[in-house]
Order: structure tokens, then sequence, then C-alpha cells
């Protein structure tokens, strides 16, 4: 109980983090963008906490985020737990990550486009990630109503899962995450695929 | 792609009067903006499909400035008007509509009907695109002589009436009698069907409106049959909404052991999904205990059934019950087909929800209707032939699925859009006006449009309303005091 809620207030904190900044994407250039655009914005009296976050983004240092979790302390490095997503382009993502972190605020704080619309309250399956085999087996069973937002997740297969719902553990370490395609049959650069 | 994008930082001075967006590029268009003349998107409709639309723009282009129309004050659509109120954990997803709404480059104009208020084409010409995410407010008729008796609701008023849609506020059902019958076997069916059955206790807790509860407190409903054309295999249902239906405290499920005969042999060929439904729904037959108490309220599902004709009682007023056409299948699994054999049956009931979808409606006479499909006709979101229109959500592919389904739907249509801003599709080089000419527009023709802080003011009060009830919140139900309340 008193861990889970532990775990809340944790998760909390990052979900926080990440809202300021919604314009976070890993593309660098992107960032500098919204960053000249936050100052723009903050100058025009807009001094929201948003713009600063933006452009403070630049530096995209774990100084950013300040919950205990995230931060990798040399004595805690047993606690350090790699993961690797693969985005919706399949451009391979590795991160640093801590026991306890969980697979969709993780994505959030690392700029990674995983939605979490519920809010890991597992009431729908926008955080559907599929999860490689060789780890799907280190992750707990999935709960009855995990199983059963999977169900409604498009593009559902053997390996899917909540990303919400995977709390990291030491023995998850090198776990590869994919997210799904964004649809069947259509490219981000509008390409549609001829009929073989 | 944009690796080859450079941006320099200037003076802070120079930012402040001028906001250049760097090109350097091959493929790319030269484009230079000032904060005049930056990409300016409108979206009809602030429902899911248009916040979420909204939410990639924002997020895909630096500088685009997007404002969401809103028919009514209040924004979030079928959020608040269709996710049932014992399903709170589902309306979290505003929380993320929020912060899309208070981003400094999306703005909210409540209270102006598109189509009404201003037309398409004078949107058109104050934006540089504009994206159809208006929903689906229509609901698909029965088509059967006494649809329109008393005690015949369509489960889209229905719904509306329990979660406060001003339009629905009077509908006051006739819940008198012991038997309803819905008509389709959805999740909207099986949302109505939970607000009928559900012990009063938990709705008390959520934020159904009081005079649904009153209403609802005093029904005298305690029968549900939710009938569908097809059988146990086609059911539209998910399997939450009908796990809570088998969970629900004082009900027991009335299923027909007849109807699953056969299927437990098909079951390790279906896909996940459908399997883990199908057993689920045989775990209710088989749980129909014998000497449950007779004063539970019960459900069940009846299959191979069509309505042919409502009946009316005696003085010819009321429904009284429904004459039901006897099915049979033709094919299998999903693409199955009903044939009526030409039986029917009578089932006695007060009620009859017709849950058989909802349905589009064209919004202007220059926008392109598919009459035959109701939806906007489209490609991959770009509207056929109508240059700078754009649609997303249920207009866009049909109401059907889940909220990951339109958020899917709306990502891709912000992606189709930002495609063609960039590759010159959408012309995005000449200066348009977005709300600077919408707004005094609309306050010429009396229309004075809700801002999203307006909005906070009826949140503030609802909430409030809620706090003194013990309810998370007390929706206002009159469009005319949420006005009041928005502009006080």
């Amino acid at each position: 109980m008193a861990a889970s809620a532990v775990l809340r207030t944790s998760m909390g904190l990052t979900l926080s983090l990440c809202r300021v900044n919604p314009g976070c994407n890993l593309c660098k250039i992107h960032i500098l963008t919204r960053c000249r655009y936050g100052l723009t914005e903050s100058l025009k009296m807009r001094t929201n906490i948003r713009s600063w976050t933006m452009s403070r983004s630049i530096h995209t240092s774990n100084g950013l985020y300040h919950s205990k979790s995230e931060r990798i302390d040399e004595e805690d490095e047993a606690d350090v737990v790699n993961v690797v997503y693969t985005d919706r382009s399949g451009k391979r993502i590795p991160v640093k990550a801590r026991v306890g972190d969980n697979i969709l605020y993780l994505a959030h704080k690392h700029g990674i486009e995983l939605e979490g619309a519920c809010e890991a309250s597992l009431a729908c399956s926008t955080c559907h990630v599929y999860v490689h085999q060789d780890y799907l087996d280190k992750l707990p069973e999935p709960l009855e109503r995990e199983d059963d937002m999977l169900d409604m997740a498009p593009m559902l297969q053997e390996n899917s899962r909540l990303g919400c719902q995977i709390i990291l553990t030491r023995e998850m370490d090198g776990l590869e995450v994919t997210l799904p395609k964004i649809t069947r049959n259509f490219y981000v650069d509008g390409h549609v695929p001829a009929p073989h | 792609m944009n690796t080859s994008r450079m941006f320099v930082f200037k003076p802070m001075k120079s930012l402040l009067t001028k906001c250049t967006r760097a090109t350097v590029t091959s493929g790319l268009r030269r484009l230079a903006c000032t904060p005049s003349s930056c990409p300016r998107v409108c979206i009809v409709g602030g429902g899911p499909a248009g916040f979420y639309t909204a939410q990639h723009l924002l997020k895909a282009h630096p500088a685009i400035q997007v404002d969401i129309y809103e028919r009514l004050p209040i924004p979030f659509g079928l959020v608040r008007f269709g996710v049932a109120p014992d399903h709170p954990e589902v309306k979290n997803v505003i929380n993320t509509f929020t912060q899309t709404a208070q981003h400094e480059r999306c703005s909210f104009h409540g209270n102006v009907t598109v189509g009404k208020d201003v037309s398409v084409e004078e949107l058109q010409q104050a934006y540089h695109a504009v994206v159809l995410s208006y929903g689906a407010e229509g609901n698909r008729t029965l088509g059967v002589p006494g649809e329109n008796l008393s005690g015949v609701y369509s489960a889209k008023d229905f719904v509306g009436w329990y979660n406060g849609l001003p339009s629905n506020k009077g509908l006051n059902p006739d819940l008198s009698s012991e038997t309803a019958v819905i008509l389709g076997q959805g999740n909207v069916a099986l949302d109505v069907a939970r607000i009928l059955l559900s012990p009063l206790d938990v709705l008390t807790k959520t934020d159904i409106t009081q005079p649904s509860l009153q209403a609802l407190a005093a029904s005298r409903v305690r029968r549900v049959l939710i009938v569908g054309r097809r059988g146990p295999l086609q059911v539209a249902c998910t399997i939450k909404e009908l796990r809570e239906m088998v969970n629900l405290p004082g009900n027991r499920p009335d299923m027909l052991s007849a109807d699953f005969q056969g299927i437990a042999e098909v079951l390790k060929d279906l896909p996940r999904p459908r399997k883990r439904l199908t057993e689920l729904m045989m775990k209710a037959v088989q749980e129909r205990p014998a000497g449950a108490p007779l004063t539970s309220r019960q459900w069940g599902f009846r299959f191979l059934r069509s309505p042919v004709e409502v009946l009316p009682s005696p003085d010819l007023t009321q429904t009284a019950g429904i004459r039901l056409g006897i099915n049979r299948l033709e094919g299998s699994g999903e693409g199955a087909r009903a044939v009526p054999t030409g039986e029917t049956e009578d089932v006695e009931c007060g009620m009859v929800i017709s849950s058989i979808g909802y349905q589009s409606l064209p919004i202007d006479p220059a926008v392109p209707f598919d009459h035959h499909k109701a939806i906007i006709p489209n490609a991959m979101g770009r509207v056929q032939q109508a240059s700078g229109l754009y649609c997303s959500g249920w207009v866009k592919r049909g109401p059907t699925g889940v909220i990951a389904t339109t958020m899917n739907d709306s990502f891709d249509t912000a992606r189709v859009l930002i495609k063609d801003m960039e590759t010159g599709v959408l012309d995005v080089s000449t200066v348009k006006p977005g709300s600077h000419t919408v707004t005094p527009l609309l306050q010429k023709r009396g229309v004075n449009p809700v801002s999203f802080s307006d909005w906070e003011k009826i949140d503030a009060e609802e909430m409030k309303r809620g706090t003194a009830v013990g309810k998370p919140r007390e929706k206002l139900l009159d469009v005319t005091e949420m006005l009041k309340t928005a502009h006080s």
C-alpha cells in the first residue's frame, strides 16, 4: 500500500513535469525551435512555467527532473535499468531508467510519443506497446483489467502490453519495447504502399 | 527530414517583433512568418477528435495557431456527454485536453455553431485550413412502425439525458415499467443497461445529473433485455463493459443457454478479444443462480432478433411491447449476415431504447457529404475535392471505436495537414486573420463566444455545486445558465 503510494507520487511528479512540456520531442532541432517560440511567448508576458520549461529543455539534462527516482546517482548504479524504445518510425531509443519506473511516464520523460489518456488508471489503451519476446516472461502477468483494455487496442499482438502497467525491475534490464505503427497502411511521409 | 534546418538565436528585441521560421531545405518551401502570418488552422468541434487533432498540430509545428470552435459553451464533447458517469477514470483525458486548450498557440471558442453562426466558407477565408471534427450528433432510426410512441427513446438522447446534454434535459423518460428493451449490443447499449440497473449508491457518487438520479431512484425497471440482430459471436460491445454487467451488484444475468450451443467448439479459433468476450458471456450463462432472490434485477442478451414493430398500449399512446423478427445467420464470424426467417415473437415492455448507432450529419452545404456512409468523403483526412478542408474522428470514419481509435485517427489527420503545409499542397504563404475577423463577425451576429477561461468559471461553479451534494460535479443543464456563468 505504502509502496504503491510512493510510486503514485513519483508518477504524479513525472507526469506533471511532462505536462509542462507537451512539445517535448527527441529531435533536438525541434526542441530548439520550440525553445525559441517558448522564449518569444514568454517575452509576450506569457511567463508561464511551460514556456520556461520549453526553453530549458534544450539542455535535456537530468536536472530537469527532480524526482528522486529519476536521478541516477553513483551509489544507485545497481538500480539502473536499461530500456530501449523503438518509436513509431522504427528508430531505436536507448534510455537509462531506474527500478520502479513506469514505461509510460519514462517515455514521456524522454519525449517519446506515447499517450496516456486515462493517466494509468486502466481505462484506455492509448499506451499500448509491444514487448520483445525475450522479456515477456520477466513481466508479471497482466491483470484482468489490463487484458480487457488490451482487447480494445488497435493492432493487438501476442506481445502487447500497456506501458502504464510495466513497472521496471532489475530483471528487466535491457527491456525492449516497440510502439505500434500509427496505422496499418499509412506512412508518415504520406506514402501509401501499393498492394503486392 | 529536419536535419538541414538551422536556427540561430537572435537578440530578444528582434524575437519580439518577428518570428522567422527559418527554412533551409531541400524539398521544403521557404516560409517566413511573423506572428500575424503564422499558419492558422481552425478545428470545428471541441470533442476528443478536435482536441487530439489540435494536440498533434501544436506538437508537430512550432508556430501553428489553432482555434477550436464548439457549438456548446463547454468543451470535451462526448468525454463529458457520452462517457458514462460511473467511468470517471476515462474522463482523465480531460486533463490532457485542458493542457492543449491552455497552450499559448491554441484558443477555444465555445457557443459558436459552425454552419449557422459562421459558415465553413467564412472560416476558410479566415484560416489556412479547416478541420471538421464535429462528430456524430444524429442517430440511426429504427424505421419500424410505432417508433414514435411514447416510451421509445434513442440511446443517444437517453445518454445525453443522464449526462446533462442541454438538448436532452427535458427527455424525462418513463421508467415506470418493469421491462426495458434495448436494441443494439454495443457499448452504448451496455452503458444504458448499467445505468438503468445500477444500485443507487453507486450512481450518487458520480457526476450523473441530479434530475436523472431522482428519476432513477423512482425507477421500476427491473429487467433489461439487450437485443441484437445477430448471434453471440457478433456482439459489438467490448469486454470491460460486459464484465461490468456481469459483476453489477444486485443484478443477475439472464441469458439463454440455447443461444450458446456450438459456440464452445469455435472458441479456440477466434481472435483474442472476441474469444475472451465470448468466454465471459458463456460464464454469465453458466453462473445463472437458481435461487437468486426475486427482488434482484436482471439483464440478458437476446440474439438473432430484429425490431419489426413497437406495439402500442390499448389507448395507442404508450409503448406496451415490441415485436421482434427472428433471424438466422448466413455466413460466419464478424461478417455473418442476419436473414429474417419470417417468424416473430412479442416481448412485453414499457420502454424501448434504440442503440443502433450514432450518425454524422452534414454541417454546411459547402462541405461534401456522403449520405450513404454518413461521413465526409475523405482520403486520409483530406476532404475530397475541397482544398484546405480536413476531417478527423467520427465524421471521418464513422461512429465506432474507443478513444484510442479516435486518437490515432486524429493524429493521422494532423500529420497529413502538416505534410501538406510542408509540401505546398496547402498554401500557407498568404496572411490569414483567423479569429481576428471571425470573432467580430460573430459578435456582429449577436453571438458571444465562450473562451477557455470562461469555461473554467463554469467548471468551478459545477465543482462547487457538486461538493455541496457530495458529488464530483453537478453539471449545469441549461445553455443560458452556462453563458450567464461564463460571462459573469
